[in-house]
């Protein structure tokens, strides 16, 4: 059984996508839109970032199950 | 700009992670193959994103953001022309010597295909250079965190004085480095670089992304900036009409086929990532991968410069000298790059016709520090940190290696445990950091001192791919000839350097310290001009002394030269798999590039 990197790269950006989104969702919009040229881009590479994640977790998953 | 608490969860939970792969990589590295090339297990596209990380430094991510705010898009050529065929070249033909030789370094195929003094000659040029490029990337990082003000308030609270910030950026990326490297050594460092590259996607892509919105996308840039911003072959025929000063022959060969085969073909932090995979043909696959991804980074570390640049226009119209101090103060409200500032009299920088000059490092990080909110910033800051650590660790890698096998079992103690190796590679790891440290302090004190070793090195490692392309395809390079051909290129870069001065320089570190015979339109062609002269000097020289030289038996090049290595036979796998194939999807990909931004 060898080391998945994909496994730590995964967990990582799942946490920071889900920081990043939850302070976009929950922060005051203001000072974050006028900043990001009115995109709240906290919540939406929050999110990007998220799936990127998982997409990572759901590949080592798959990575495991063919490793005899 | 403050950083929020999410901002600080983002920086801590990186270096959380990176520590925990190092302890991750370290109950896997047992000898001295795990510690030095990480066991050769891992497999190619792991490889090939280590591969592009390594070289992802401090120079390459504010580097490339200050050419592109000062050329303009003419910086991908060092990209398209500059990479992306040099490393098609090592993957499809010089890969298989190198992985195949079971060679541990790139000054070993030295000693394997030629001798002692010509694998010395490599081994301790290298593993100094990787000291000095290390350090002075660590300076840079450390300048640059200072730069920003970020760290500020937090200093402020714990009543620490400012300067300090310097210290202990230094330090802190240093140790961080040092415990991942020390623990896992070759693999710590390359699964790092794998995070370390998707955290730098991660952290610039939105940038571009924000900064091409402001700036009205890629039509508005081309009509704020002008055509010789956006357009790479316009106006190469000649120096005069193109930004960076050079024509295309001295680009293409100089840069294109000298300073980017050297580089990207012989230099063993990049060679050594390949030299981990787990088969030849992950080892060749590596630098192809690589590439394939490589070419689409302009995008990412020339545009932020360009935009960057596109938002500064206010700074290079305000009146020169009278009022450049009050210019000094504003750029921040002006645009994002600011006037630079001379240390030695803390007035703004002028050029030679009285206009200031910008800080054009400062391109990349302002436009982050200008756009990014909160949570971003920290995203952002930590793309930064990612692309220094991973510099940095390619330097301490390769220096480890290089040190222990090319300079302490050759020299020092030949004849030892594999357990002894294993623990002067770790030794070396602490001691090469701790130089680097030495080198980054250095470069505080005396910038001109760096700029004098940097040239250096530059004459050193400009010949060296004629050395490596005749030992590998020429099976009657000799030994002698591969040594006086070295040394002699080495001396014709020098001599090059020494008779020629870009415009507008003054005779000294900038060239022409023997007698000033030829003047070149800028800097960069006089660069690639030096490397031209080396590489066709050591070219010629090797082949000269190889001819009236003894031989070398050809029994004792299986596997180190092209005619003497039998071929491969068919690839196991699929056909768009195979490294000839991938190489020519790559550099087609590189020519259509190439043509739409002509």
């Amino acid at each position: 059984m060898s080391f998945d990197i994909r496994l730590p790269i995964g967990l990582l950006f799942l946490v920071i996508g889900l920081l990043l989104a939850g302070l976009g969702l929950i922060g005051d919009p203001g000072p974050l839109k006028t900043q990001a040229l009115g995109v709240n881009i906290d919540l939406v590479w929050g999110a990007v970032l998220t799936v990127f994640g998982l997409i990572m977790l759901g590949l080592t998953r798959l990575g495991r199950h063919r490793e005899p | 700009m403050a950083l929020g608490t999410i901002d600080w969860a983002i920086l801590a939970l990186y270096l959380l992670f990176v520590l925990a792969i190092g302890w991750v990589s370290s109950r896997r590295t047992k000898s001295g193959t795990d510690f030095f090339l990480a066991g050769r297990s891992i497999p190619a596209w792991v490889c090939g994103l280590a591969f592009i990380s390594a070289n992802l430094g401090a120079q390459e991510v504010i580097g490339m953001g200050a050419s592109g705010a000062k050329y303009g898009m003419v910086t991908a050529h060092f990209y398209w022309i500059g990479a992306i065929p040099a490393m098609v070249f090592v993957g499809v033909f010089m890969m298989p010597f190198y992985y195949g030789s079971k060679a541990r370094s790139a000054p070993e195929y030295l000693r394997m295909r030629f001798d002692e003094k010509t694998r010395g000659f490599n081994a301790f040029t290298f593993a100094i250079m990787t000291i000095f490029s290390s350090g002075i990337s660590m300076y840079a990082m450390a300048k640059l965190i200072q730069t920003l003000h970020v760290f500020d308030q937090p200093f402020q609270h714990m009543g620490l004085p400012q300067s300090w910030i310097f210290h202990a950026a230094i330090l802190v990326s240093a140790l961080v480095v040092l415990v991942y490297i020390y623990m896992g050594g070759l693999r710590g460092a390359i699964y790092n670089e794998v995070l370390q590259f998707f955290l730098i996607v991660a952290g610039f892509a939105p940038l571009v992304w924000l900064g091409l919105r402001q700036v009205g996308g890629w039509e508005g840039l081309k009509t704020s900036l002008g055509p010789t911003y956006t357009h790479v072959w316009a106006g190469m025929a000649h120096p005069a009409t193109n930004r960076l000063g050079v024509d295309a022959f001295g680009l293409v060969m100089g840069l294109g086929f000298v300073l980017s085969f050297g580089y990207w073909c012989t230099d063993f932090l990049i060679v050594q990532r390949a030299m981990a995979a787990d088969s030849m043909l992950s080892a060749r696959r590596t630098p192809l991968i690589a590439a394939a991804i490589k070419m689409f980074f302009p995008f990412l570390v020339i545009l932020p410069g360009l935009i960057a640049f596109a938002l500064t226009s206010a700074p290079i119209k305000s009146p020169p000298s009278t009022h450049g101090v009050a210019a000094a103060h504003a750029p921040a409200e002006q645009g994002i790059i600011p006037v630079k500032i001379d240390s030695a009299t803390g007035k703004p920088a002028l050029d030679s016709k009285g206009q200031p000059v910008l800080d054009y490092d400062l391109a990349t990080p302002n436009l982050l520090l200008r756009y990014f909110p909160t949570g971003m910033l920290g995203l952002g800051l930590t793309a930064l940190l990612a692309s220094f650590m991973s510099g940095m660790a390619g330097n301490v890698t390769a220096f480890n290696t290089v040190w222990t096998y090319d300079i302490y079992q050759a020299y020092i103690r030949r004849e030892a445990s594999d357990a002894h190796y294993l623990h002067i590679g770790r030794l070396a790891t602490a001691v090469g950091i701790a130089l680097s440290i030495g080198a980054a302090y250095l470069a505080s004190r005396f910038n001109n001192i760096m700029d004098l070793i940097q040239l250096v090195f530059a004459f050193v490692n400009a010949p060296v791919f004629a050395t490596f392309l005749l030992g590998m395809f020429w099976k009657r390079a000799t030994g002698h000839g591969a040594f006086i051909g070295l040394v002699c290129g080495t001396l014709a870069a020098a001599l090059h350097h020494g008779l020629t001065l870009p415009d507008g320089s003054v005779a000294g570190v900038k060239g022409g310290w023997i007698l000033v015979q030829h003047i070149y339109p800028s800097e960069m062609a006089q660069n690639f001009w030096t490397a031209i002269w080396s590489w066709s000097t050591c070219f010629v020289v090797t082949i000269a002394v190889s001819l009236v030289t003894r031989a070398p038996d050809p029994a004792g090049l299986t596997g180190l030269v092209y005619s003497l290595t039998p071929k491969v036979g068919p690839e196991a796998g699929r056909w768009w798999f195979s490294p000839i194939f991938l190489g020519a999807v790559v550099l087609t990909g590189a020519l259509v590039l190439n043509i739409v931004f002509r």
